[in-house]
């Protein structure tokens, strides 16, 4: 082979321009030894730095791809919750926390959405029986991503403060706390792998190219009233009857065969809000009064961490009319602590929250949720 | 007798989850002597039931009042907003609104408005009329702020502009943020001329029932030019709080320092019933 084609083949890593700086010279195998014998013949002295760059390059993807399969936590001190999951990943969690905590977490399947995806909720319990209990949810509406990664971090939150705060430790002495971190896996499903926009359950409609029912407009207040739409193509979608979606169906059940629920905290995003019934009514609450008060001081208690401001009110009045929702139902069943958030932030990312915003609002609103608990522990009804 | 009985039960019926009565609830009295006075983290106001015909002073944290603030944000943007600079609304002190004859409604605010990329913020006061009636017009704002409009930006416009002209390869991105919220450094300067060229649209399709947000860009791609404007065709994603909507928009924006962010061209796109994209890769 001529010289001339063996340096068009040469690659310089980094020309010089003077000639007393090394050059690096990338060589392709088959010009090796013409270079060798041309710079022997010149006197040129050269050092071989690597011999066989393919080599070091396999080896490095396969250090890579090591590292990726390591990638799922061995444990929940390993999990980042300033990272969005997909859901298997929350799955995994979840197991993962019970396995490390069995005598405070229980994982409980509470039905199937309609793809046949578990329901999971995790029982956060230290004995009793059909103890006074709080539930929160989040992801009910799957693109507010933010509420699942919150979900998780209070999960976290719950099994590491327990013995350790007091607060929590009064409430779970005598409650129960029940979260449903992924009350809408179809949906969530459905942002990380179609649409991130997604919203609504994943149940097509019959006569329809539409899919789908607004979760949060299903439950059986106010139904059928103004406040939700009854086209299925529409974002706020009722559904054809209250609690036709089974992940509604489930929760219904759920609180109903219980009993004893004290408090219900469904968690949204985003508008940075603390809301209490009703949304299909400008009627007040008989607990209006109670309900606003610690609105505001679950709000002040948020803003204590890093200043975010929250506006509170009932729904109807802060933020619009809307029936079907899920705590004007539990309100009317009896559960007087009923409440709504819609967490970070107020429309500059909206549902799209940049990740390093996860874990301080997932303080803050700990900071808040534990304003309701405590309260809802100290005033048994 | 029974007549009476008769009566009082017809009313009370009427009444329950009638979302058309504004009643208001004895206890309020109860609640001004429970409140307690708390730094102004938080603003302290009882709830009162409010309709959202209300005239006269408004409750600022209900939202008649948040969305006619909203609209003062947009048009901010309009007039103001660069690569470089955009406004949001932070929060609404006061607000008033009255009936305008048959033609409409007018508000009156007063609002903290802050610029995002340098963080700062200032007071303004503003009045936003939303016409009634068969010819629907866009709100009309007028708009005074205190110093925050003069936020000088012209170093970075005239690098990112010089930049862009200099630059053989025109630029393009798709979901700014992505998935995880995450937007390159790069690409900032446009993601926040979508949201100033957003502000047109939005400021256009306000109304007293709506609240608009820009909530992704899906894409964007630089065109060639022969004038001194730089022009990108954007596919944007708008979201509206109140009937939760996704809307998408097709813009055609150009931009240079001297004279702002004009949209030559917009275009409603149809609703997308299933908008399949592909995995968000990170």
């Amino acid at each position: 082979m001529s010289l001339i084609k063996a340096m068009e083949d040469m690659f310089l890593e980094n020309p010089q321009c003077d000639v007393s700086t090394p050059v690096d010279v990338r060589v392709p195998v088959h010009t090796l030894q013409p270079v060798k014998r041309y710079l022997d013949s010149r006197n040129l002295q050269y050092s071989i730095m690597i011999e066989d760059l393919q080599v070091m390059l396999d080896e490095e993807q396969e250090e890579m791809d090591s590292v990726a399969r390591d990638a799922e936590p061995r444990s929940t001190d390993a999990f980042d919750y300033g990272r969005y999951h997909t859901l298997n990943e929350i799955y995994s969690f979840q197991d993962m926390l019970v396995a490390e905590n069995p005598n405070l977490v229980s994982k409980m399947v509470i039905g199937q959405s309609y793809q046949g995806r578990p329901l999971n909720v995790l029982k956060f319990s230290t004995g009793g029986t059909k103890r006074p209990a709080i539930w929160i949810d989040t992801g009910i509406h799957s693109r507010e991503w933010v509420t699942q990664a919150s979900g998780t971090w209070f999960a976290k939150k719950i099994v590491s403060d327990y013995g350790r705060d007091p607060a929590l430790t009064a409430i779970l002495n005598r409650m129960d706390i029940f979260l449903e971190i992924v009350t809408n896996p179809d949906g969530y499903y459905y942002t990380h792998n179609s649409n991130r926009m997604w919203r609504k359950t994943r149940k097509p409609n019959p006569g329809s190219n539409c899919v789908g029912v607004d979760p949060n407009r299903n439950w059986d207040a106010g139904f059928g009233g103004a406040g939700a739409s009854g086209n299925p193509c529409s974002e706020t979608y009722r559904g054809p009857r209250a609690h036709s979606e089974s992940e509604v169906k489930s929760i219904v059940d759920f609180v109903k065969s219980h009993g004893n629920m004290k408090a219900f905290i469904s968690i949204h995003s985003y508008s940075q809000m603390l809301l209490y019934p009703y949304g299909y009514t400008r009627t007040p609450v008989k607990d209006q009064t109670e309900l606003h008060n610690l609105a505001k001081k679950a709000i002040t208690d948020l803003a204590s961490l890093y200043g975010t401001r929250y506006r509170y009110g009932s729904i109807i009045n802060t933020i619009y009319q809307a029936s079907g929702g899920t705590i004007d139902w539990t309100y009317n069943q009896g559960i007087k602590y009923s409440y709504t958030f819609e967490l970070r932030d107020t429309g500059r990312y909206g549902f799209i929250l940049p990740a390093n915003q996860i874990i301080p609002t997932a303080k803050e609103t700990w900071l808040a949720l534990m304003a309701l608990m405590t309260h809802t522990n100290n005033n048994p009804y | 007798m029974r007549l009476k009985i008769i009566i009082v039960l017809t009313i009370l019926t009427g009444i329950t989850g009638s979302p058309s009565i504004t009643i208001r609830p004895e206890v309020e009295l109860v609640d001004n002597k429970q409140r307690i006075s708390e730094q102004n983290l938080v603003t302290e106001t009882d709830e009162v039931v409010e309709d959202v015909m209300a005239t006269g002073e408004l409750n600022p944290n209900h939202y008649p009042a948040q969305r006619a603030a909203k609209v003062v944000q947009h048009y901010i943007n309009t007039l103001y907003g660069s690569p470089f600079k955009v406004f949001h609304l932070h929060r609404v002190h006061s607000g008033n609104a009255e009936d305008v004859a048959d033609s409409g409604r007018k508000y009156q605010l007063e609002i903290s408005v802050q610029e995002m990329i340098s963080n700062t913020s200032g007071k303004c006061s503003a009045e936003v009329f939303f016409s009634r009636g068969d010819k629907q017009h866009s709100p009309q704002v007028q708009v005074m702020c205190e110093e925050l409009l003069k936020i000088n930006t012209t170093k970075e416009e005239d690098a990112f502009y010089q930049h862009l002209k200099k630059n053989t390869s025109l630029l393009s991105a798709e979901y700014l943020p992505d998935s995880h919220g995450h937007i390159e450094p790069d690409m900032k300067p446009l993601w926040h001329l979508a949201s100033v060229a957003s502000s047109f649209i939005m400021l256009n399709e306000s109304t007293q029932d709506t609240l608009f947000n820009m909530a992704q860009v899906a894409n964007v791609t630089q065109l060639a030019t022969e004038s001194d404007q730089l022009k990108f065709e954007y596919l944007i994603l708008l979201h509206e709080m109140v009937s939760q909507e996704i809307i998408r928009w097709k813009l055609l924006v150009s931009w240079c320092p001297p004279e702002g962010v004009k949209v030559l061209q917009m275009e409603k796109l149809p609703h997308c019933h299933e908008c399949e994209k592909p995995p968000n890769t990170n």
